[in-house]
């Protein structure tokens, strides 16, 4: 089963290498950004009895190492 | 880290490996900095996580002093040890220059040798420094003096431009509530010879030194 786990900065923590995308987007002359924050993607490829059993096998790693809770949020998308 | 310990209290420390699951009956542990550990992930996370960690949990619960420096700091704030997280600093660069720090709190193991408000010199050398947490957190912290350490600059000021990497109320080092835990970003034990420039970061050490039998 694949999985796609999405982790991402909290509301209100300050993301200065989302700034710096930023500023460089505005440098190369892209109008109407408002905001831009940077995140990370991470692929896990996980034998699962179903979506159930992956889903929180997945959740418990993601409190236990992925994602940083004070200061970051994650989404787990199953994606077959 | 080693050396200065030994050099200020004659003894040898004993060296653990992360592998290892059995930390020794030690005065003080030390997590020292130096990016030995590895920073994937995020910086301290997977450090956080080693064998090791889980006798230092039930050091720390029974009452043993544990100081984190630099890598050290964020590997006890990924442990949940300590309050907050360290995040890439707020110019993205990596630094490593001196700065000034004052001594904000000298109740503590770590910092009692020192006068209150003390201005010192002290290196940091980091590219993830930027001391964050949530604004109830950082309220306990500041209530309880548990701020031990804060940036400012020459003159002892806190201000934005003393202030390397964006942390958060200028925190450069802070202890847990129970004070046998101190994790900061700077690097005192680089700045004990005065050959090298300094005998500034002497005062983390005669302080834990008080306390050894």
């Amino acid at each position: 089963m694949k999985a796609r786990i999405t982790i991402t900065l909290k509301a209100g923590v300050l993301d200065p290498q989302g700034k710096a995308i930023e500023g460089a987007l505005d440098a190369l002359d892209f109008s109407g950004i408002n905001k831009v924050r940077q995140g990370k993607i991470i692929d896990i490829d996980i034998d699962a009895a179903g979506e159930t059993e992956a889903t929180s096998a997945l959740t418990e790693m993601c409190e236990k190492l992925l994602a940083n809770t004070v200061i970051e949020n994650y989404a787990i998308d199953i994606r077959d | 880290m080693a050396t200065a310990l030994e050099m200020v209290s004659g003894v040898k420390p004993v060296m653990v490996w992360h592998q290892e699951t059995e930390i020794p009956d030690v005065d003080l542990i030390a997590i020292p900095g130096g990016f030995s550990y590895g920073d994937y992930l995020r910086a301290g996370a997977i450090a956080a996580r080693s064998p090791v960690m889980s006798s230092l949990r039930d050091k720390a619960a029974a009452g043993v002093n544990i100081l984190g420096v630099c890598n050290g700091f964020q590997i006890l704030t990924e442990a949940g040890l300590l309050p907050g997280a360290l995040m890439r600093n707020a110019g993205l660069h990596f630094i490593c220059r001196e700065v000034h720090l004052r001594v904000e709190n000298t109740n503590s193991y770590f910092t009692r040798s020192w006068a209150k408000n003390a201005v010192i010199r002290c290196p940091i050398a980091h590219h993830d420094g930027n001391y964050f947490t949530d604004p109830d957190t950082l309220k306990k912290l500041e209530d309880q003096d548990r701020v031990a350490f804060r940036y400012v600059n020459e003159n002892g000021n806190v201000n934005d431009t003393s202030n390397p990497n964006g942390s958060r109320n200028n925190i450069a080092g802070i202890l847990n509530d129970r004070g046998n835990i101190l994790g900061m970003m700077p690097h005192p034990e680089n700045l004990i010879e005065s050959l090298h420039g300094g005998t500034d970061g002497l005062g983390l050490f005669k302080s834990m030194l008080e306390n050894v039998a």
